[in-house]
């Protein structure tokens, strides 16, 4: 099961007409495909529309009422190529996943359905994870609406212009026979808000339909001759399509007001972030009235070229918003306008940084360098509500500044996939620093502090293929780790498949905790669990082998770290040739702990005997030095002042929270550390017979405690 | 100034596990209660886990005029924020870099304990951040602040800390809402109800009040018996007053950790560093000196070896503390598992010198023994078997002085004591000395980490040696000891050593 249930979620997709939807934005566009008449949706999770395919996949019962096929796909270029089933038939369709990284996977997909084109409407939702608290390389999808030819949705960031583009964008589909992106940023994926929600549809034509009477179409398959048709289609056909629809039904906005030497075009998801700037500048009211004439751009591509003429049409300078770069946008406006003989300043990347997130205070900044530039008189006749920014930060924060500890994402309290890396750790102890290929997952903290390990990440999956160039004769071997997540997305082809193809030695970890864990703990392929609606526990030993791995090491409690760095010794130096995998396999402990913590609860209050093992650390005996932390990072396992009034080193603390994974203790044990940690056993409900050998114990233990305490009071200070 | 017809924005700082997302849903349910419109974002971060996330919250009253429905930012805006909230004191600082707090604007509710950050924890030895440059920053940007140790009163509650936050929100009256919402907002949640109210009143009282500052440091405690009564008298009459409290406090564990004899010699080891105090500052001198070395020579002849920690492993008190820490309740069985290591080494050491000094140097014996103690043992300290085992080990602790590793550490320390004086009595060498003597936190530690502590340890002492008739020696050996605590590896330090080369 996913991280959290959706149930509650669920029912807000029943809403209909008339009703107000109040919630998530990612959610609002859930309900918006459902509103459209999808018959088909597909998606990999991740970062932020996770929450589309986990409440998709709790919401079964609804999607069979309307007969809406959903499939979690295996990765990316799957959910893509499921766009096929709108290429001949009048089925709207959705795929959706994290960008730039899953466009970037499905993009041969994309480029196929975009260069044949669709009958029925196809949609790509688009999580644009750039800016803040972004885990990926900072780039844009727009390159891919370009060099695929897809048109490119941006819409103003609340839940109704969202919703309302959604279903827009179905219709611009259909009437220009083009396969549509519609682009969500990460904040209005994840902002509350609402909108009047309309009844679901079930879909006109389903697909049951189109298997009864199958069509074929050979001028919609990427073969010459129809492929060199398809791209003057394209330019001749579906571009002026789409440009007199979008006209046609206004899906771009002329806001603000008309008249005016200045102007501003932005894209839509920066709508909210103009105003509130506008407003603290004095040019707006904080319900977005404003003088200045404003062009949105709820559709970034196409641009729009009557549009664009008409609205900078004498003015002397218009600003375009465009956050990211290459400055697609801005190239493109000024080559419109010289074509169009229009002497319009474009303005841009000039006042604006050229990279970045456009955040409030940049946007800010940036409007007022070009108003003051181009329409002084209207800044000085406003009156700003925030005073300039003070030249120079305060002392008082400047200080502070270069003091505030950083906080790194790290593995979880208990985490099975932490001891793998202290076994890593310890291992290169003796066979010196080795080199390392990480992947995409939770695993890929390893490479911060304190475990510092990994060289680097090719993306998901891709993990051993990282590795694959370093396949030495005498070699000291690379070791490569590769989550079951990315095993399943493309790992055991591209990464073990191409090591037993090409005979590579390398040593490839694969961490299987039966969840894909950072995108939400979805379940894949190789889950312990049953599920209600997917096929799972098809273990992952039986496919290495499939693909003719010959040596193969199980070790099914990370836990153990002497046995872990034992094995992955066993694999670096091991003389047979060909891949080592090293199958690391233990659950997921926040997964675990959903699933245990009330299970135990439910116990001790039915008054069974349970017992709960954490750990401590002997403040007497801990001097200090933190070993233990740098070989774990676990979060429940801290540090606190010495109590010790001799003693200035902070003592290591492990905090309640604790689960009692062991780590602690194998640590000290296999890094030969101190002493100072102990594991406590917590008896619950205890039986008569644990209460008699207890008494016992601590009378005997008692008598030689009092006997000491008496002998210390003779020498006592 | 804010007028009246502009939303208000509260940004909340919070760890992944803080509760933040709920204190958003909550702030949302308080307006809507109240019939305002509101909107929540945030961006979680790298899978949500340990990082920083930052919750934006816009609301204002509803328009009579739907059209007029405000636009609402999806991101704080430096100098624009009316309310900013933060579950750990570092991320309230964090909030200050950030510009998000203002004089002329900002309310600010932070909790001031601390969770801290892997690099704070993982430094070889003191690496937590000054907290008062935090609270520096924090009164000179807030319009009005509110801070407590909330995560306390959470625990004292049985609660967590976002109802607490919760509480105080509702106290520092920037939401126009009557306390009676924030409650319903909490009950129509319907999780866990009772102790989330519990919290929220907790936060809404100490919110009002301002928490008296307590004082850190605890008043030592008279001596209670003959012994300590001699022991007393003699720091009274040798020592002069203001290192009273810390030479009561080094003499108090070494009885405690071997007897009366002992802390005698500590005494009179001082006594030899008091002198020379003298001798180079006069007796009018602050005998910084002094406190130094009465600091740390408690420390070191308090060495920790396999007696001390069984001797501890097994006392009462500690069976008591483990009690409270683990959080039993009374009655409940605790029982407890000790991880110990003790190699070859460590048995060579707590036997009588002569004999451990010829087996540890003995390759055959290490060849046929060492195998034998490669393993870490569970001892099981609440049996019967195990505790025996310790409490037998604890009482090799009147043999003390025959053992090996007495022998070793009364020469280190003697060695060590020896080149403060010739330092401090050296003109210009006081400084340094003071430098040498604060060295004795390099050695710590069990085993390997023990090891390599005397190792940097040893560096350093040589440095000392060679650089002795250098001015700025004092400086030197500080960098030295700051570099040898940088790294595990000892790079920091190989690259100051190599440095010092150079320039010399």
């Amino acid at each position: 099961m996913a991280e959290r249930s959706f149930t509650h979620e669920v029912g807000k997709l029943r809403l209909g007409a008339g009703q107000e939807f109040r919630g998530e934005g990612i959610l609002a566009v859930t309900k918006a495909l459902l509103q459209s008449g999808v018959g088909y949706v597909g998606g990999y999770q991740g970062a932020p529309i996770s929450h589309l395919m986990d409440v998709l996949s709790d919401a079964q019962e609804l999607l069979k009422e309307l007969g809406i096929h959903f499939e979690a796909s295996a990765s990316e270029a799957a959910a893509a190529a499921m766009l096929a089933a709108s290429v001949n038939y009048p089925i709207r369709g959705a795929v959706t996943w994290k960008s730039t990284v899953g466009t970037n996977v499905a993009s041969d997909a994309l480029a196929n359905v975009a260069s044949g084109g669709v009958t029925g409407g196809a949609m790509v939702i688009i999580g644009e994870d750039y800016g803040e608290g972004s885990s990926i390389m900072q780039e844009r999808s727009h390159a891919f609406a370009m060099k695929s030819q897809m048109w490119l949705l941006d819409p103003r960031p609340n839940l109704q212009s969202i919703v309302t583009m959604v279903e827009r964008g179905f219709e611009l589909s259909e009437a220009s026979n083009t396969p549509v992106m519609l682009e969500v940023r990460i904040r209005a994926c994840h902002v509350y808000g609402s909108f009047i929600a309309a009844d679901n549809r079930p879909p006109p034509f389903t697909l049951q339909d189109a298997l009864d009477n199958p069509v074929r179409d050979v001028n919609r398959i990427v073969l010459p001759p129809a492929s060199f048709l398809h791209e003057q289609e394209k330019i001749n056909r579906r571009w002026p399509a789409a440009v007199e629809y979008i006209v046609r039904n206004r899906l771009n906005e002329f806001l603000g007001g008309t008249q005016g030497e200045v102007g501003v075009i932005l894209q839509g998801g920066l709508y909210n972030t103009l105003i509130r700037a506008l407003e603290l500048l004095g040019l707006a009211d904080s319900s977005g009235a404003t003088q200045l004439p404003l062009y949105v751009l709820n559709v970034t591509y196409p641009l729009i070229e009557s549009e664009v003429v008409e609205f900078c049409r004498g003015k002397q300078a218009v600003l375009i918003l465009e956050e990211g770069q290459p400055e697609y946008l801005e190239q493109n406006l000024n080559s419109i306008l010289r074509r169009a003989d229009n002497a319009t300043r474009v303005v841009g990347k000039d006042v604006l940084p050229k990279a970045g997130e456009y955040t409030g205070d940049v946007i800010l900044r940036g409007l007022r360098a070009f108003m003051r530039a181009y329409a002084p008189e209207h800044l000085e006749r406003a009156t700003p509500l925030l005073p300039p920014p003070p030249a120079e930060v305060p002392k008082e924060v400047q200080a502070l500044a270069p003091l505030l500890p950083i906080r790194p994402p790290a593995f979880c309290t208990g985490c099975p996939e932490r001891p793998i890396f202290t076994a890593m750790k310890l291992l290169q102890r003796e066979l010196g620093p080795l080199h390392i290929s990480c992947d995409i997952g939770c695993h890929l903290f390893s490479i911060l502090p304190p475990f510092n390990l990994g060289n680097t990440t090719m993306g998901y999956g891709l993990g051993a293929a990282g590795a694959s160039a370093f396949n030495t004769p005498r070699n000291k071997r690379a070791i490569a780790v590769m989550g079951d997540g990315g095993f399943w997305h493309n790992g055991l082809t591209s990464g073990v498949g191409n090591a037993v193809f090409n005979q590579s030695d390398n040593v490839l970890v694969v961490v299987d905790n039966g969840y894909s864990a950072a995108t939400g703990g979805q379940d894949i392929l190789s889950s312990r669990a049953g599920n209600r609606s997917k096929s799972t526990q098809h273990p992952i030993a039986a496919a290495v082998k499939g693909v003719g791995v010959k040596w193969l090491r199980v070790v099914d409690r990370t836990y153990d770290i002497g046995r872990m760095r034992d094995v992955l010794r066993e694999a670096m130096t091991a003389p047979e040739k060909g891949p080592k995998v090293v199958l690391a396999a233990s659950e997921c402990m926040l997964n675990r702990q959903r699933r245990e913590r009330p299970a135990f609860n439910k116990a001790v209050a039915a008054g069974s005997r349970v017992v709960r093992e954490r750990f401590g650390v002997d403040a007497d005996t801990c001097t200090g030095d933190h070993s233990c932390i740098r070989l774990s990072g676990c979060p429940s396992l801290t540090i606190r002042p010495n109590p010790d009034p001799l003693r200035q080193d902070p003592i290591a603390h492990v905090e309640n929270s604790c689960v009692g994974c062991g780590v602690c203790g194998e640590v000290a044990h296999a890094a030969v550390l101190c002493p100072s940690f102990y594991r406590a056993q917590l008896v619950f409900n205890p039986t008569r017979f644990d209460r008699v050998l207890q008494k016992l114990r601590a009378s005997i233990i008692g008598f030689f405690q009092r006997r000491a305490e008496r002998r210390g009071l003779r020498h006592a200070f | 100034m804010r007028s009246e017809s502009r939303p208000i924005s509260i940004a909340i700082a919070a760890l992944g596990g803080q509760g933040g997302g709920v204190l958003a849903d909550w702030l949302v349910a308080v307006a809507e209660l109240h019939g305002w419109i509101v909107q929540a974002t945030s961006v979680p971060g790298v899978a949500q886990r340990t990082g920083t996330t930052v919750y934006y919250v816009e609301m204002s009253p509803a328009p009579r005029d739907p059209g007029q429905r405000p636009v609402f930012a999806l991101m704080p805006v430096p100098g624009d924020v009316d309310l900013v909230v933060a579950a750990e004191l570092m991320e309230a600082g964090r909030a200050v870099v950030r510009g998000l707090v203002t004089p002329d604007r900002t309310t600010t509710v932070a909790s001031t304990h601390r969770i801290y950050g892997i690099t704070e924890k993982s430094a070889l030895g003191d690496g937590i951040v000054d907290a008062n440059a935090v609270f520096a920053a924090l009164e000179a940007r807030s319009k009005r602040l509110i801070s407590f140790d909330m995560q306390a009163v959470a625990d004292e509650q049985r609660s967590v800390i976002s109802s607490i936050l919760f509480g105080a929100i509702a106290a520092s009256g920037v939401l126009p809402f009557a306390r009676a919402l924030y409650e319903q907002a909490i009950t129509q949640s319907g999780v866990a109800v009772q102790s989330n109210l519990a919290g929220f009143a907790a936060g809404f009282e100490r919110a009002l009040t301002r928490s008296p500052l307590t004082s850190l440091m605890p008043p030592g405690a008279a001596p209670t018996t003959e012994l300590g009564r001699t022991l007393d008298a003699r720091i009274k009459a040798e020592f002069p007053a203001h290192l009273h409290g810390l030479l009561q406090e080094g003499v108090r564990r070494l009885v405690d950790y071997q007897d009366g004899d002992y802390a005698t010699a500590y005494l009179d080891r001082l006594h030899e560093i008091r002198d020379c105090d003298q001798r180079s500052q006069g007796a009018g001198g602050h005998y910084a000196l002094t406190a130094t070395v009465a600091r740390h020579l408690a420390l070191w002849m308090s060495y920790e070896d396999t007696i001390r920690v069984a001797d501890l492993k097994t006392r009462r008190k500690r069976f008591d503390r483990v009690r409270n820490e683990v959080q039993a309740q009374s009655e409940q069985i605790v029982y407890m598992t000790e991880f110990m290591h003790p190699r070859f080494d460590e048995v060579c050491e707590t036997l009588p010198a002569g004999l451990g000094a010829k087996l540890y140097a003995s390759s055959r014996a290490r060849r046929w023994f060492a195998p034998l103690f490669r393993k870490g043992r569970h001892i099981q300290t609440a049996h019967v078997g195990g505790f025996l085992l310790l409490y037998t080990v604890a009482g090799l602790r009147r043999w003390r002085r025959g053992t090996l590793r007495y022998r070793w550490e009364q020469e280190r320390i003697g060695a060590w004591l020896a080149r403060i004086e010739a330092l401090a009595t050296r003109p210009g060498g006081y400084d340094a000395a003071i430098e040498l003597a604060e060295c004795q936190r390099l050695v710590k530690g069990y085993s390997d980490t023990h090891e390599r502590g005397l190792k940097n340890f040893g560096l350093v002492v040589e440095a000392v040696q060679r650089l002795s008739d250098r001015a700025d020696l004092a400086a030197i050996v500080k960098r030295l000891r700051t570099a040898a605590l940088a790294d595990e590896e000892g790079r920091q330090l190989g690259a100051a050593l190599d440095e010092l080369k150079m320039a010399g």
